[in-house]
């Protein structure tokens, strides 16, 4: 058989598999749009959607609360699937994501921070959490960062310095918890579950935007990223400055990530189980990869908004809890399918 | 390209691994470095692939070598990975690889597969491949970047002996068309004695000497970098064929 027609063909199988990721996004979108306390038909919504109806109270609905929200999910899910795809290849870790390397426990200890300290702050709190949420998120990159490039940015170190950081901010954390308000805790708590519910569209617009302006960095490196995929002594023969890539890298996806939790909160496994699930679909070159995770993060983070809102109607679940309840029996499925294929 | 290398050290903290070798190696030439385990091969085929920290002088063509000029193999271990044989070699070429792949990169890769005899196993992903297939899987890489020196850890150490035969008459035969400079890690003195032009005989991290196998293989040069008694023969070919008799304690 010809190797590069066979490399060609499986290159446009996965194209299309990423399409097919795109096609379940859609569906997945509009499925948020219709579903909530009103259940609307999907023709009022695309109605709504393109200024076409009248009903205030329709496009008030769908404009106004869910569109956000929606948005939302998917810049989120995108942000955290390729962060968390990359976070794997750079520490040749299966198990990493950006809970490894304390970047949540960061931001989650720079919103408990200003929820605690509450009115004293000059900016009112819808917009003080993400910005100190994402201002201790990079404040946890930089001192992982720090220590990578002061003593060489080895995957060992770089998870130790990682660890590190985050038992250092949930300690932060946990004596915030231990000093907050009666009224104060149960906000922290909620921030730390997860919720889509503080969504709106110019927070969305500033995740898409981060995604789209750092996602061409990730992209210019895939090749060496893939090559890093060999391990470090082989990227290093083939040319890759293995260290700066990885510091590189590593600071890329924690802005994306920083950006991502800063507005929802602490969301879990999606940026742990979108890789795994596009690299099972669409394998390790990162040119495919990335993209693949980032669609099927969205597509998670979507799916679980439509599922938080069914499960018991009236009720919006905190969706952290959400994406684990259904991504661990779908990741089980796939591994088993996976599994039996080989 | 000339190698030369002048006063090479490598320590490890206060471990000397190679203490102030001297060598050089020419365009078109095969040299096989030999030693016990620990001999410091390794740790100075490193250095003069240029991933080693190390003091003295490495220059090719009287200069340090430019990104491209050097093809190197570290020793047989690839992570899991979900990628193909195709995809690996592949690699090889990221010099020039941008998101769009280029013809004439699928073209060198193909050729680099078709040289090794590794063309069957393209869609075969590295991890289910044996550990002779993914050497040569790897060796593709090395050759797909059309190097102008070749620096191999132990190439042939997973292969069966066809294929050993195999990937060494490829490499001098590629190294003598393309005129390229290749220095190779071998454990087995017979094959390196048949196909190398030169052989580097290094204990303990000094080179012993270096010269074509019939002037440096004798029994006192064996016996002080691998501590063996051994008896020299003489192949059908004309070359010195070793048989090991027994281990000095």
């Amino acid at each position: 058989m010809n190797g590069a027609a066979a490399w060609r063909r499986a290159n446009r199988r996965h194209a299309l598999i990423i399409l097919a990721g795109g096609a379940a996004l859609g569906t997945s979108f509009a499925a948020d749009l219709a579903t909530g306390p009103a259940m609307l038909p999907i023709l009022s919504v695309l109605r709504a959607l393109s200024g076409l109806s009248d009903d205030t109270m329709l496009r008030a609905i769908v404009l106004t609360l869910r569109l956000p929200i929606a948005l939302m999910a998917i810049a989120v899910g995108a942000a955290l699937g390729v962060s968390g795809a990359v976070m794997q290849t750079i520490l040749h870790n299966p198990l990493a994501s950006s809970y490894t390397l304390g970047i949540s426990a960061g931001a989650g200890f720079g919103a408990a921070l200003v929820i605690t300290i509450g009115a004293a702050l000059p900016l009112p709190e819808a917009w003080a959490i993400p910005i100190a949420a994402f201002a201790f998120a990079g404040l946890a990159c930089a001192l992982v960062a720090g220590v990578g490039r002061m003593r060489g940015a080895t995957p060992e170190l770089l998870v130790l310095a990682g660890i590190a950081c985050l038992f250092l901010f949930q300690s932060l954390l946990s004596l915030l918890q231990f000093i907050a308000s009666p009224e104060a805790l149960p906000q922290i708590v909620f921030w730390l579950f997860g919720s889509l519910q503080r969504a709106s569209l110019s927070k969305a617009a500033i995740v898409t935007a981060m995604l789209v302006a750092l996602s061409p960095v990730l992209m210019a490196d895939a090749w060496r990223l893939t090559a890093l995929r060999l391990g470090d002594e082989r990227a290093r023969a083939l040319g890759v400055r293995v260290e700066r890539l990885r510091l590189r890298a590593f600071v890329v996806v924690s802005l994306l990530t920083g950006a991502a939790v800063a507005f929802v909160g602490t969301i879990g496994f999606v940026g742990l189980v979108a890789p795994h699930i596009a690299r099972m679909l669409v394998g390790e070159d990162q040119r495919l990869l990335l993209p693949a995770s980032a669609m099927f993060g969205a597509v998670l983070l979507s799916v679980a908004s439509v599922a938080s809102k069914l499960i018991l109607p009236g009720t919006v679940f905190p969706i952290g809890i959400i994406t684990a309840l259904i991504g661990v029996p779908f990741f089980a499925w796939l591994v088993l399918a996976t599994g039996r294929g080989r | 390209m000339i190698l030369t290398a002048r006063n090479i050290t490598i320590r490890y903290g206060r471990h000397l691994a190679v203490d102030d070798v001297s060598l050089t190696a020419a365009p078109g030439e095969v040299v096989a470095l030999l030693g016990a385990n620990g001999s410091g091969k390794s740790s100075l085929l490193r250095a003069l692939a240029g991933q080693q920290p190390h003091e003295g002088r490495i220059a090719w063509d009287g200069r340090p070598a430019q990104v491209g000029d050097i093809g190197y193999m570290p020793q047989n271990s690839v992570s899991r990975v979900a990628l193909t044989a195709f995809q690996v070699v592949l690699l090889g070429r990221l010099r020039s690889l941008s998101l769009r792949v280029a013809n004439a990169d699928l073209a060198a890769v193909e050729h680099a597969m078709a040289e090794i005899g590794v063309s069957h196993l393209a869609t075969r992903h590295i991890d289910t491949l044996s550990g002779g297939q993914r050497q040569m899987v790897l060796l593709a890489q090395v050759l797909a970047a059309e190097p102008r020196a070749l620096l191999l850890d132990e190439p042939t150490s997973a292969l069966d002996i066809a294929h050993q035969l195999h990937v060494l008459e490829m490499l001098r035969d590629v190294t003598r068309r393309r005129g390229l400079t290749t220095l190779a890690i071998l454990h087995d003195i017979n094959a390196a004695a048949r196909f190398a032009d030169r052989l580097a005989l290094l204990h303990q991290g000094r080179l012993l000497g270096i010269a074509p196998p019939r002037d440096i293989l004798c029994a006192t040069s064996l016996r002080q970098a691998f501590a063996v008694e051994v008896a020299i023969d003489q192949g059908s070919d004309g070359h010195p064929v070793v048989l090991p008799l027994r281990a000095i304690r």
